[in-house]
């Protein structure tokens, strides 16, 4: 709290350089997490964050904050695992509050089809580590006494996935650190610096095209969401990606009484109280492709009448916001980072769907090691681009926010 | 931003009594080369302005249609039925 009342500037506003090491499109939490670990280990810091907004004002402020790594596939597990671990340590390492309550997440099984999607999860989780278990009727109670457990649901509640490592973190905070620990170490943040487009001689990238001048480098990130496409079409990079909203809303502030992360893949919502006492609830994407983020009647009737179906007595409560952001879907539901096969050093780390904010200190750590070793690590390899085209698809079945 | 669609068959209806069928493409030749395959499977336009695609009247005449939307501001252009003639 006071930490806010000090007057100290996160970070600083610059001139463009005739030329960088490295250029990221897009200065969100991923382009920030990704040049926050190429400067802090492997000493890259000739690199340039252009985001065609203000800082946070993109998907890394819209999302609803909440960090799990129960997810299905061997893939995703681990990979989101180190995600947890890493925000974990995060207030310590930056030196900054993220405000990571860790105050556990449970996903809601209304079937015994349900059920059986749930045990699975939590024996892949534990097979690989992670602090994940199916709870019956009896513990749910005990966890979460305000939810309508009754049997005269619509939808009766029958079992979940408690997932205690799971929360949720103040997202603007994460923004503000990692750009304040980037700016302690040289690299610049140009906001309101919009990519015009991007100039390559073959395989090579030449320079980067801005609406503040032009920029010089060999080697571009694309860490842009929403709006993937638009940047990989600059170079002719063709990418498996379908952008739809996704809106979320906040009501007036509660007393206290939701302890935890409430998620149902059936109703379609998820819900939390933050610690001012809000409820932050989530929806589905929208049903039709969009880049337009207004929020619509249909999804908070939507979000309005599933919150209900878990918790009636919150009946007359008043919404204070809604908003949307856009969510770049790839057909598997699992991110695309890697290379372009057709351009050197076109690297990507895009189609985060519903599932970036939670994965951005792991991304972009992994991104930075590929971009500064130019080898990809094992834990993001089945993430490459060139997966479509081998056929070799995921699969994540566990990622929120989409009907599967 | 929420929209209605002109159904060709029972006027301007709510989209949400639509299923949306993404863009329109072309199918490549059955004997086409695999990244011809590759490219109509996966890779996608994703268009951020004015694009073509398939929409179904599942709420109404259930009959699939297509139209020309602008993806940015959601505003419908046309509809038609793919075996009229589009203009």
């Amino acid at each position: 709290m006071f930490s806010l009342l000090r007057k100290e500037r996160m970070w600083r506003s610059h001139d463009l350089r005739r030329r960088y090491d490295v250029v990221i499109v897009g200065a969100g939490v991923h382009g920030l997490s990704t040049a926050y670990h190429l400067g802090q280990l492997h000493g890259v810091r000739s690199v340039a964050l252009l985001d065609r907004g203000y800082l946070g004002g993109g998907n890394s402020g819209r999302n609803t904050a909440i960090l799990r790594s129960n997810y299905r596939t061997p893939e995703g597990i681990p990979f989101y695992d180190a995600s947890v671990k890493l925000y974990e340590q995060m207030s310590e390492e930056l030196g900054w509050n993220v405000m990571f309550s860790q105050c556990g997440h449970l996903t809601l099984a209304h079937s015994d089809a349900g059920i059986v999607g749930l045990r699975v999860r939590a024996e892949n989780n534990q097979l690989m580590g992670v602090d994940s278990r199916l709870i019956d009727l009896g513990e749910i109670r005990r966890l979460v006494p305000g939810m309508d457990l009754s049997d005269r649901a619509r939808y009766p509640i029958l079992a979940a996935l408690y997932h205690p490592p799971g929360g949720v973190i103040r997202h603007d905070a994460v923004v503000w650190g990692y750009a304040r620990a980037c700016d302690r170490m040289g690299i610049e943040i140009h906001t309101d610096t919009e990519v015009t487009g991007i100039r390559r001689n073959g395989r090579k990238i030449e320079s980067v095209v801005t609406n503040r001048g032009e920029i010089a480098t060999e080697t571009v990130l694309n860490c842009t969401a929403g709006w993937a496409t638009t940047i990989s079409d600059m170079v002719s990079v063709p990418l498996p990606i379908v952008s739809y909203p996704l809106q979320a809303c906040v009501t007036q502030p509660l007393k206290p009484f939701l302890h935890h992360v409430i998620v149902s893949a059936t109703l379609h919502v998820y819900v939390n109280q933050t610690d001012k006492g809000e409820l932050v609830i989530g929806a589905e994407i929208d049903p039709y492709q969009s880049y337009n983020m207004r929020a619509t009647l249909p999804t908070l009737e939507q979000m309005a009448t599933y919150t209900l179906e878990l918790f009636p007595q919150l009946h007359a409560i008043r919404v204070l916001r809604q908003w949307g952001g856009i969510c770049d879907m790839t057909p598997d539901f699992a991110p695309i980072i890697g290379c372009a096969e057709e351009v050197d050093r076109f690297y990507m780390n895009v189609g985060w769907g519903t599932y970036g904010f939670k994965a951005a200190p792991a991304a972009g750590k992994f991104t930075a090691e590929m971009i500064a070793t130019g080898s990809t690590p094992g834990i993001i390899a089945p993430f490459t681009p060139a997966r479509f085209r081998a056929g070799k698809l995921l699969g994540e079945k566990a990622a929120a926010a989409v009907s599967h | 931003m929420s929209f209605q669609l002109r159904c060709p068959q029972c006027g301007p209806r709510s989209v949400y009594e639509f299923r949306f069928g993404g863009e329109v493409r072309q199918r490549p030749l059955p004997d086409a080369a695999q990244e011809e395959w590759y490219r109509y499977v996966h890779t996608k336009k994703n268009q951020a302005g004015e694009q073509m695609e398939w929409w179904f009247h599942r709420s109404g005449c259930r009959q699939w249609l297509q139209a020309v939307r602008n993806t940015i501001s959601n505003e419908v252009k046309r509809t038609w039925f793919p075996d009229e003639d589009n203009e």
